[in-house]
């Protein structure tokens, strides 16, 4: 079940790289930096596996590499506005142990760059 | 040369998900999008809440699954509107499968629109698919420790619906540290216990679920 999520995401994230390599004139990728949050439940090496397997079809990224940032869960306490680091998935605020949580960080699923020439 | 995107991966979901959402919110039609792992009785619940609620709601079904049309062909018998989408190979449904079927469906006619999502914890919570809110079903024999396992599912669903509780004694599962674990990631969930199979519990949930479809409709 694992390598079918990361696989779509893994074919998500060729098509947004092959689109902008083309309107910026990128001829080939060295690398792609990705940006994902834990609330993904994204298992980097499953990621870079589906990667290996499907850039060999496709020879503009053929030779790239990939890159991986995991975000931390961040939550933000509606009630006394107390910033803090998600643990084991309790969105529940250590300062007035209010649980109405915003995520501020954690849920990213983003290309931050790509490399090329 | 460095190229800065920031572009989401999802983005032509989400924007062809919203699209959806425009269209149904023009039609005043509900839309539930029901999630869970394979085999945990969303097919049996849906049938039990279409028994309850078909007097008083027209109600449509789209039936997302990898492949055969088993679930459409028990869900027709319950004589509603129902169009199965067949992902050949995809573990969840994404906003552009939903557009392309609703020509299949007369949007004009119904209140409540019930899309069953692929069986799995995972992707369907990650794809949009313009639907008003996210149910998922957790059964009693999948064990009460999915919630930590699986969180996002469990932060984007309005309610949960823990089915086979009539298998509560022969299981070691534990409700109230379920309930504990779900209300950490997610204070806000609403927490039905039923019984498809035994019709337990399922009136509580048809209530709520009515309330929101008319509260739209109202709109």
């Amino acid at each position: 079940m694992n390598c079918m999520h990361e696989l779509a995401l893994m074919q998500g994230i060729l098509d947004v790289v092959t689109k902008n390599a083309h309107s910026y004139g990128l001829r080939r990728i060295t690398k792609i930096k990705l940006v994902i949050g834990k609330l993904r439940a994204v298992v980097p090496d499953s990621l870079e596996f589906c990667f290996t397997t499907l850039k060999e079809d496709i020879p503009l990224i053929a030779q790239g590499e990939l890159e991986v940032e995991i975000k931390e869960i961040e939550g933000s306490c509606r009630r006394c506005s107390h910033q803090f680091l998600v643990e084991g998935y309790r969105f529940r605020c250590p300062q007035c142990e209010c649980t109405d949580v915003d995520i501020v960080s954690g849920s990213e699923l983003y290309v931050d760059y790509i490399e090329g020439d | 040369m460095q190229i800065k995107l920031v572009s989401s991966i999802l983005g032509v979901n989400d924007t062809l998900a919203a699209a959806n959402r425009e269209l149904f919110r023009e039609k005043g039609v509900f839309v539930l999008n029901l999630m869970s792992s394979p085999g945990s009785g969303k097919t049996t619940i849906l049938e039990r809440t279409i028994e309850h609620l078909q007097h008083q709601l027209n109600i449509g079904v789209i039936e997302g699954d990898i492949c055969t049309a088993r679930d459409a062909e028990r869900i027709a018998q319950k004589g509603v509107p129902v169009v199965q989408i067949n992902t050949s190979g995809a573990c969840h449904l994404d906003a552009n499968m939903i557009a392309s079927c609703l020509e299949d469906l007369n949007l004009d006619e119904l209140d409540l629109l019930v899309v069953e999502n692929v069986g799995n914890l995972v992707c369907p919570a990650e794809f949009d698919i313009g639907e008003d809110m996210k149910v998922m079903v957790l059964s009693v024999t999948e064990g009460n420790d999915k919630p930590c396992k699986y969180p996002l599912m469990f932060r984007e669903s309005r309610a949960l619906l823990v089915n086979k509780i009539d298998l509560l004694p022969y299981t070691n599962f534990d409700m109230d540290a379920l309930e504990q674990d779900v209300r950490g990631i997610n204070s806000a969930i609403q927490i039905f216990p039923v019984s498809a199979l035994k019709d337990e519990g399922v009136e509580a949930w048809c209530q709520w679920l009515t309330q929101l479809v008319r509260r739209k409709r109202e709109k």
